[in-house]
């Protein structure tokens, strides 16, 4: 019997961000779509930003994931389009960036609180930060560091 | 249209991306400060990023069994298309900064037309790196901004490097028969039409920069023809190629 897509998407729920471990893969929503051809699996996945280094490790994982489920017959697509977006990125993912101390992506422009102390009193110190996907940002009132999710 | 002049036009977009991200990878822990250092490399990531994806579908539609790498890595400086401003040195930091400016500047209208190319596969790489170019932008502008708006220091540096680097933009838009036959197929723009769009972007940033566009409008080319290339780009080569040079194949 073969698995169905929404129970592939729930093991794949389970495969870390290699950059950003507390958001899996499907948080991330770069997992876009999961079907069957034939008895081959076909996973398309899209890439954040171009150049993410992340982006193979994904694809490994993924893999290693579906084949310690017993899919052998499987094939990893890259889709460039549409292009990815963090509006695709999950409630639960939003909550965990915030919990692990990095704002979610805003539509401002910009975090709208610090994942700290909770204050609104931030400014930018960098449009760049740790991986293509952030930006450097600090709090006026607790004055700690943070990544923001960049909004694309 | 022939696939020629496809493959040509390919090699023009993956080739910027190439020599400039290369440029700009030099950067890696040299920046002047730890912040820059980081925006340098994430920058330098998108643009290499972005040339996998131009020059795999180079490789694709000349149909000859060639590679992004192959590509990037096997041809010699007289096949490179890149606009001569992509392959001028680091120079200082203002100096990279305005080089980058002028280039976002361009390529962020260029691959907003690209959006609507006729070809699908371009189309859909547009999409995907204009998105990149647009925060690109935004970022080498305000830093032009700064350093220009800033201390006498910044200032100088940052007309001198302007004055320097104006003669390089006037080819980003001279058209020829590649770009004629990209704008007759609806592939590409014909890139004159993207100047005002990028004048008015320019006149706004330099006038809150404080800092003088040159009257001349004299343009140096030969770069994305590929008829003569500046001496810098062999030199460029010579660093990012030598691994394959000296060991042909390798891979880990």
């Amino acid at each position: 019997m073969k698995p169905s897509p929404s129970e592939i998407r729930d093991w794949l729920d389970q495969v870390p961000d290699p950059e950003i471990p507390v958001i899996s893969v499907v948080d991330l929503g770069i997992v876009r779509d999961i079907r069957w051809d034939g008895d081959t699996l076909q996973v398309d996945v899209t890439p954040t930003y171009s150049g993410c280094p992340a982006t193979r490790v994904i694809s490994m994982d993924i893999e290693t994931t579906l084949r310690d489920h017993g899919i052998d017959k499987l094939r990893i697509e890259t889709r460039i389009s549409p292009p990815w977006t963090t509006d695709w990125l999950s409630e639960k993912g939003r909550a965990r960036l915030t919990e692990y101390g990095i704002a979610p992506p805003s539509p401002a422009g910009g975090p709208d609180a610090c994942p700290r102390c909770g204050s609104a009193h931030v400014e930018k110190i960098s449009q760049f930060g740790s991986t293509p996907c952030k930006a450097h940002w600090r709090c006026r009132d607790c004055l700690e560091p943070f990544d923001y999710f960049k909004c694309i | 249209m022939a696939e020629g002049a496809l493959f040509e036009f390919l090699c023009r977009m993956g080739d910027n991306t190439l020599v400039l991200g290369h440029r700009v990878s030099e950067w890696c822990g040299h920046a002047p400060v730890l912040e820059e250092d980081i925006a340098l490399a994430n920058t330098a990531l998108d643009l290499i990023g972005q040339t996998q994806m131009w020059l795999g579908l180079a490789g694709e539609v000349e149909g000859k069994g060639r590679s992004a790498d192959d590509l990037a890595m096997l041809r010699d400086a007289w096949d490179f298309r890149n606009v001569l401003l992509a392959e001028q040195p680091n120079g200082d930091f203002g100096q990279t900064m305005m080089r980058q400016f002028l280039f976002d500047a361009w390529h962020v209208e260029m691959l907003a037309a690209l959006t609507r190319s006729s070809d699908a596969r371009i189309a859909a790489i547009a999409a995907k790196a204009v998105k990149e170019a647009a925060y690109h932008v935004e970022r080498s502008g305000d830093t032009v901004i700064g350093l220009g708006d800033g201390t006498t220091e910044s200032h100088r540096r940052m007309q001198a490097a302007l004055d320097l680097l104006w003669p390089y933009v006037g080819e980003m838009f001279l058209p020829d028969a590649v770009d004629a036959a990209m704008a007759e197929a609806g592939v590409a723009p014909d890139p004159a039409s993207l100047r005002p769009a990028f004048d008015a972007r320019i006149g706004a940033v330099m006038a809150a920069a404080t800092l003088t566009i040159p009257e001349d409008d004299f343009a140096h080319k030969g770069g994305k023809s590929g008829f003569r290339h500046s001496e810098h780009l062999g030199h460029m080569l010579t660093e990012m190629q030598w691994l394959q040079r000296a060991y042909p194949g390798a891979s880990w």
